[in-house]
């Protein structure tokens, strides 16, 4: 009875059919019910993904946003367990007041614990903490015919490895364990600076990664010349006074999805400009909530809308350190001269300490993620040229961002992939995985 | 810090109102029917720090267990200060054309139980002299239509009850609200075919009957849009409301 579900891109635009179960016991009989009747289908949690990795390859997925129960919290040590439908929001708001904060959150909290494991998403700490797995005690699994597995690394350790990261394709998560870091308070002490130019980011990032907890920079990716690879470098730590207070900022809206986008060339050349101008020249430090330092998309509900019925694509990559400063200078040249411009662009060095999981994402190197509202030139220009020097540099495509990587850079990148094929679970696939395994 | 009775305690509306009463450090006798899952619901109100969640499985239609259930309350309790009412089927209106026995348990359940749990609970809420009796009745009580007139008329006689109790119970101190919820997405309605601009969320409905226990509400309609809708239905005369097949 839901809404045709869409990933967050919007593109392709695939509608899903959602079919919900609303208490763990319902679990393997609704993802039996969908695999009967359609022939497989996928988890899925709140829809988070841009590209076409979070839809079922029979366009039939099995809602999990309804499993939204914690099942046990230690507020001494910090581990909760909870069903796989709980957003990270709602576990933030009941475990800041407690002086408990995510150890590794990506920049929306809308996303699902079973997401968030998924894709093994990493944020802003990435060079600190590493990926959300590396701060995963345990999951119970549902597979078909095969009913709950507990999975951990010293249980079914196999599975464990798979399924972080694991696309959806290897069971249906109803319940994850996550070990919590301790905070002193919501707020965080940012500093925020300029740079001129990539040479200038990387030595500020060389320099203060490894000082603070959190680290990221925004690129002016339409600045061309002089200005070519400006942006704003800013990083943060949990401050130490400040209470422990759920940031609870009204959300605006776009309420309903313009024919056409909104974002083009000239929009996100005049806002990378303005914002660049507000920023400080020297740095600046700064006490900000919770919530504008992680998640400042999140104040406005539905944003995606923005770019139009056609929608969006994210290209997300992460460069080995080695190849990252010549791929990344090739990179944003190739952005700046083409015909699309990106809105956003956010750099994030990541750091070395390793995922458990086998298609996780990250690696130590520089990730660099862009946005361009949907055209047939993207996947036709502009995006092979990108993968071509991705390619050429070692680095990898991120899953959860993607709508057009070729099976072979996919497989090249990511060869594990035959061990979560041997793993995947016979009752759940994707477009994605279709797309690039098929 | 509240004290709160929950009849259906499993329902996703329950669910979702109990939660905004944890955030309010509240304390919880939970009553329903599935003990598996009532001890899911009561664990994770605990783990999102409710002061205590005591539970009692009980099938609403078991009369006699009423009184026991309502002792046992009080004694964990000792005073009332909220009792929300929420357990409910949604018949299937064809299967109750053909035979009255499907008729006859969806009162049961949505009625009858509701009535006699009112009885008890009134009398309770009398000797204390405070506290709020909150009702999940439905729009659907409103007027009787020819897709759901079964479920309609067991919720309509949930509504003239509690107004009803209202008026008797209000020398006394206690306030009775009649909560009239559209189209939510629940387990209730998996499956239906409802048109998705009308259709709200669990947590949605749970801020205003959360709202409405505070401000003392007689008749709440869930989300506010209903209510004036619902005041176009009930005004629509018979002989056309019967061409309509809403
Ligand atoms: C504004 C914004 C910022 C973002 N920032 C970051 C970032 O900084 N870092 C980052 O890594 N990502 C980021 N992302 C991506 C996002 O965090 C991931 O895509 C995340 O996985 C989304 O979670 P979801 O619950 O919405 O899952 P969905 O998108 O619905 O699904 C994602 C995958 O998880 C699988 N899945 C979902 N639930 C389960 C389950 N119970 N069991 C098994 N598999 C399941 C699905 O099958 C699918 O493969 C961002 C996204 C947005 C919109
Ligand atoms: N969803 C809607 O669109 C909608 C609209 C208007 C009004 N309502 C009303 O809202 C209330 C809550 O329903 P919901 O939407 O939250 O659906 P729900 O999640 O399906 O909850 C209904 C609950 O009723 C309980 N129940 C059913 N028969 C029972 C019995 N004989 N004894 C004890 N408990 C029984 C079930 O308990 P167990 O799980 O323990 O079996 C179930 O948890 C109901 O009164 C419903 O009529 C709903």
């Amino acid at each position: 009875m839901s809404q045709p579900l869409r990933s967050w891109g919007r593109y392709p635009n695939l509608p899903q059919t959602g079919h919900t179960a609303h208490w763990r016991s319902e679990l393997s009989a609704q993802v039996d019910a969908v695999f009967k009747a359609h022939g497989s289908t996928l988890p899925f949690g709140n829809g988070r993904s841009y590209g076409d990795s979070c839809l079922a390859l029979s366009d039939h997925v099995v809602e999990t946003r309804a499993l939204d129960r914690f099942i046990s919290a230690d507020w001494e040590k910090g581990v909760l367990r909870a069903e796989a439908g709980v957003t990270l929001a709602e576990i933030l708001r009941v475990s800041i007041p407690r002086g408990w904060f995510l150890s590794v959150t990506p920049g929306t909290q809308f996303a699902t614990l079973g997401g968030a494991i998924a894709n093994d998403v990493h944020g802003k700490n990435h060079h600190s903490r590493g990926t959300f797995g590396n701060h995963l005690r345990c999951f119970s699994l549902m597979r078909h015919g095969e009913g709950a597995l507990t999975c951990s690394p010293g249980e079914n350790n196999a599975l464990f490895a798979a399924t972080i990261g694991g696309l959806g394709l290897t069971g249906v998560i109803d319940w994850a364990e996550i070990q919590l870091m301790p905070i002193r308070s919501s707020r965080i002490d940012s500093i925020v600076t300029r740079f001129a130019d990539l040479d200038e980011f990387f030595a500020l990032s060389r320099e203060l990664d490894h000082h603070h907890e959190y680290a990221v920079a925004w690129i002016d990716c339409l600045a061309k010349g002089t200005y070519a690879g400006r942006g704003v470098y800013i990083v943060g730590d949990h401050a130490s006074d400040g209470g422990l207070n759920v940031d609870d900022r009204a959300k605006l809206d776009v309420p309903f999805t313009p024919r056409l986008s909104l974002i083009n060339k000239a929009s996100s050349r005049a806002f990378n400009e303005f914002y660049w101008r507000l920023q400080p020249a020297t740095p600046t430090p700064r006490q900000v909530g919770y919530e504008p330092f992680f998640y400042p998309l999140d104040r406005i509900l539905n944003w995606n809308r923005i770019y139009g019925r056609a929608g969006f694509q994210q290209y997300q990559c992460v460069i080995p350190d080695i190849a990252a400063e010549a791929a990344m200078r090739e990179l944003l040249s190739v952005t700046a001269g083409a015909k699309s411009g990106s809105f956003l662009a956010v750099l994030k060095r990541c750091g070395a300490i390793a995922s458990p999981g086998l298609l996780s994402f990250p690696l130590a190197g520089t990730s660099l993620a862009l946005d361009f509202p949907q055209t047939a030139h993207l996947e036709h220009e502009l995006f092979p040229r990108l993968d071509a020097i991705v390619r050429a540099a070692g680095g990898r495509l991120y899953p959860a961002k993607d709508a057009h990587m070729t099976g072979a850079d996919f497989r090249n990148a990511y060869p594990a992939w035959e061990k979560v094929e041997a793993l995947r679970d016979p009752a759940l696939n994707s477009r994605f995985w279709k797309r690039v395994t098929g | 810090m509240k004290r709160i009775l929950i009849i259906g305690a499993n329902s996703a509306i329950a669910t979702a109102c109990a939660r905004q009463w944890t955030a309010q450090g509240a304390s919880f006798f939970l009553v329903a029917r599935n003990a598996e899952k009532l001890a899911q619901t009561a664990a994770d109100l605990t783990a999102r720090g409710a002061k205590a969640v005591d539970v009692l499985a009980m099938d609403a239609t078991d009369f006699t267990a009423h009184a026991a259930m309502l002792a046992s309350c009080v004694r964990v309790l000792s005073q009332i200060d909220v009792a929300l009412i929420a357990h409910g089927t949604l018949p299937d209106q064809k299967s109750c054309e053909q035979s009255a026995a499907p008729a006859v348990e969806a009162f049961a359940v949505n009625a009858t139980s509701t009535v006699a749990l009112l009885t008890l609970l009134a009398n309770q809420f009398e000797r204390q002299g405070a506290g709020t009796l909150a009702v999940i009745s439905s729009v659907a009580g409103d007027r009787g239509r020819p897709s759901n007139y079964v479920y309609g008329a067991a919720k309509a006689a949930v509504s003239t009850f509690c107004e009803g109790l209202r008026a008797r119970l209000f020398k006394a101190g206690v306030h009775v609200m009649t909560i009239k919820p559209g189209f939510v997405d629940t387990p209730m309605t998996k499956g239906l075919k409802l048109p998705a601009a009308l259709v709200a969320t669990p947590e949605q409905i749970a801020r205003r009957i959360v709202a409405g226990v505070e401000r003392k509400t007689a008749n709440l309609y869930t989300p506010a849009f209903w209510a004036p809708i619902m005041l176009i239905i009930r005004n629509i005369p018979g002989p056309l409301f019967k061409r309509l097949n809403l």
